[in-house]
């Protein structure tokens, strides 16, 4: 049945081949991984700038405005110039800071989505890190990231940013929690932990449809989770710029800021794509149980189409969010999360497990 | 500084986590300071430090004649200066025993209350952005524009106006006045709700504005806290109402009082004003007798010897101008009552025992003009 998809294996099969035919093998892996990493960091920065471009237009449309217009066609190379212009900057030098971890703290920060990014499934076949521990992968490697926000709030030596650090920190740690059992929802459901293979157990419908009322409440579990994990929207406290200037980046400049800034528009990238990838099928199209004249009009439409739709919607409802709440304050953050968010998930775990056992989802 | 200020500050510093907002900081409006000591996210106590923008406005008044007075007022409380020229035009005006035409007084009241409107909108909008809801500030701006235009048109100025002259106007107001403030009526009418349904029924902001920074009646009385925030701890303090000055005798309106006394009552009593700006204006709008723009008044103005006293209600509360004259042509003292300054110092009351985000959500529901505390 999908047959019918373009499988990229088939391209990057050809590219192995060929570069085993011209070299050894042992040199062909190195120049694969040379490769990989060269186009994972261009997408990387490309990605980073479009949605930093995608934000500022969707908070315009939001609040009656017209957004960036003026670099380029629709604005476009608005992100590109803010960019040139934050290379520029002057690293402004902080005295009493620790300077080896104030260096340090950005890079670990966008080491630890770097890394995350490398097991997003883009399209069929198009999958860096696919091995079976895939999900359990992408929630350790993305929560490193909230040592370099601690780091960075340790070592700036300011008090604004020390608090927003620690209130990072009891955030990010709670609500991994949710996040983590809300994907358990569909691990449980599908019954293993690598991606490839949860999005071919969607292949007659997304779990979200499949899974009945259980699998769409650990949806919007992993929604609200989630933004508050990336540190966004109504759960900004890390960096809450009415009370604490900007948080844990108070004191960064020039580009070890836009470190940070790129590396949070990353984060809600991967998210968006974890999110779509377990609930909403990730590139697998709309399929519907066995109607197959249906689901082969929606397979002519390519996988990789179908995986950043499914992001981007995730990525637009993460940014509504954002413009729309005002912020929660750090009890009631912790509130929600201990209070509500746990103890929905895991009852919801249980139902699940029940689902599953009795074999009543689709 | 003297060395006991010193030393107590650097106790202070050894003894807890203190932490500056301000001169410098988004939340405080202003060249505003507190020193906050906090433990842990809660707010122990907070001392509020003024003086950043003082100009020495009453000072500089002993120098200038009565019509020069008037400009610096609008430098007083930017936000509802046509308010503050009132509150010196009424002292002049009582002193020299001028009685002003009734257009005056309908227009002067109508433009109160347009400044009122446009005042509140701008405190929404910063409301909304201390509370993390940066959407509310251009639905803010968006109407208070239309406002602005009004007085461009009128007074060539959209924020300083310093239309009122003692005895009067500058000049008469535009022909299209009357039109265009009816417009906005109708217009504003439409957008009102949506101020209320992107903000005011908002879970996440009433949990954060609920309960918030509790005010009894009592210690609004003993701050001497007035305006909005006042009556949002059921204190009746409406100059509009006690003494009323302009036409306001001749129109009905209600004066919104709410008794939780939180940040929330506090929200909700501007919220209600609004509503009660647009009543008064409408019923003044379409009666504006005919008649000259300013009674006669002599070019170099003397305040016969005496001492003289007259308040307003501005869009924070009362400003009192209380004014000493030795029959010169300029002020022999000058003193202002400035709400704001009342209004700021309730704030360590408030704001200890709270969360930072609590005191941010407090003082902006105090909504403070720093250049009016300091002056």
């Amino acid at each position: 049945m999908s047959s019918k998809i373009y499988d990229f294996s088939t391209l990057t099969g050809s590219i192995d081949a060929a570069l085993n035919s011209w070299m050894s093998p042992g040199l062909a892996v190195l120049t694969e991984l040379v490769i990989i990493g060269l186009v994972f960091l261009i997408f990387y920065a490309l990605l980073g700038l479009f949605l930093v471009y995608l934000e500022r237009k969707v908070c315009a449309v939001i609040q009656n405005r017209v957004g960036p217009n003026r670099v380029g066609k629709w604005g476009l190379l608005q992100t590109i110039a803010d960019l040139i212009k934050l290379l520029m900057k002057e690293l402004i030098p902080i005295r009493k800071a620790d300077h080896l971890l104030f260096i340090l703290a950005p890079f670990i920060v966008i080491i630890a989505s770097f890394m995350a990014m490398g097991a997003v499934p883009f399209a069929k076949g198009l999958h860096v890190l696919d091995f079976n521990i895939g999900v359990f992968y992408v929630m350790a490697v993305s929560s490193l990231g909230v040592v370099g926000i601690l780091i960075a709030g340790w070592s700036s030596n300011s008090k604004y940013s020390l608090i927003g650090a620690m209130r990072s920190g009891a955030q990010i740690v709670s609500y991994e929690l949710s996040v983590g059992l809300s994907l358990m929802a569909i691990v449980v459901f599908s019954g293993t932990m690598s991606l490839s293979e949860i999005i071919e157990s969607q292949v007659n419908g997304w779990w979200i449809f499949k899974g009945h009322i259980p699998a769409f409440i650990a949806f919007i579990v992993f929604l609200i989770a989630s933004t508050a994990e990336i540190n966004r929207g109504p759960f900004d406290l890390a960096e809450a710029e009415s009370e604490l200037t900007a948080g844990f980046h108070t004191e960064y400049s020039g580009i070890k800021f836009a470190f940070f800034f790129l590396a949070e528009y990353i984060n809600m990238f991967i998210v968006a794509a974890l999110g779509a990838t377990v609930f909403l099928g990730g590139w697998m199209p709309l399929h519907i149980g066995n109607w197959e004249g249906f689901n082969q009009v929606m397979d002519y439409i390519p996988s990789i189409v179908w995986f950043f739709t499914k992001t981007f919607f995730i990525i637009y409802v993460i940014m509504w969010f954002k413009w729309t709440f005002p912020r929660l304050r750090i009890d009631q953050l912790l509130t929600l999360e201990w209070k509500f968010l746990l103890p929905i998930s895991m009852v919801n775990i249980l139902l699940i497990a029940f689902l599953a056992l009795m074999h009543w989802h689709f | 500084m003297s060395e006991e200020i010193i030393k107590d500050v650097i106790v202070r510093e050894n003894e807890d986590y203190i932490i500056n907002m301000g001169p410098q900081h988004p939340s405080t409006h202003g060249v505003l300071r507190f020193e906050v000591c906090l433990k842990g996210e809660t707010v122990k106590y907070l001392i509020p430090h003024i003086g950043y923008i003082h100009r020495g406005i009453e000072k500089m008044s002993e120098a200038i004649t009565y019509q020069q007075v008037i400009h610096l007022t609008d430098r007083m409380d930017y936000l509802s200066a046509h308010i503050n020229n009132e509150a010196v035009c009424m002292v002049v005006e009582e002193a020299m025993q001028v009685e002003v035409p009734e257009r005056v007084k309908y227009i002067r009241t109508i433009l109160d209350e347009l400044n009122r409107i446009a005042s509140h909108q701008l405190w929404w909008c910063a409301f909304g952005m201390d509370l993390g809801a940066l959407t509310a500030f251009f639905y803010g701006l968006r109407d208070r524009e239309q406002i602005l235009d009004i007085f461009e048109e009128s007074f060539g100025s959209r924020l300083l106006h310093s239309f009122n002259t003692p005895g009067g106007l500058m000049h008469d107001v535009h022909p299209n006045f009357q039109k265009r403030t009816k417009e906005f009526i109708t217009y504003f009418r439409k957008k009102l709700p949506e101020y209320d349904q992107l903000l005011t029924g908002n879970i996440i902001f009433q949990e954060r504005a609920k309960g918030v920074g509790y005010m009894s009646r009592e210690k609004a009385i003993a701050y001497g806290v007035t305006g909005p925030s006042g009556r949002g701890s059921n204190l009746a303090c409406d100059i509009r109402k006690i003494a009323p000055y302009g036409a306001y005798d001749k129109v009905q309106f209600d004066e919104i009082l709410m008794t939780e006394g939180d940040t929330f009552a506090r929200y909700q009593v501007r919220m209600a004003e609004m509503w009660e700006s647009l009543k008064i204006i409408e019923q003044l709008i379409d009666n504006i007798p005919e008649g000259d723009f300013t009674a006669k008044m002599k070019p170099i103005i003397k305040l016969p010897v005496g001492e003289y006293f007259k308040r307003v209600e501005t869009a924070r509360g009362e400003l009192a101008v209380y004014v000493v004259s030795d029959g010169n042509k300029s002020p022999y003292r000058v003193k202002f009552r400035s709400p704001n300054f009342s209004n700021l110092f309730v704030m360590n009351e408030l704001a200890a025992g709270g969360k930072i985000a609590d005191l941010v959500a407090i003082s902006g529901s105090l909504d403070l003009v720093i250049p009016d505390i300091d002056r």
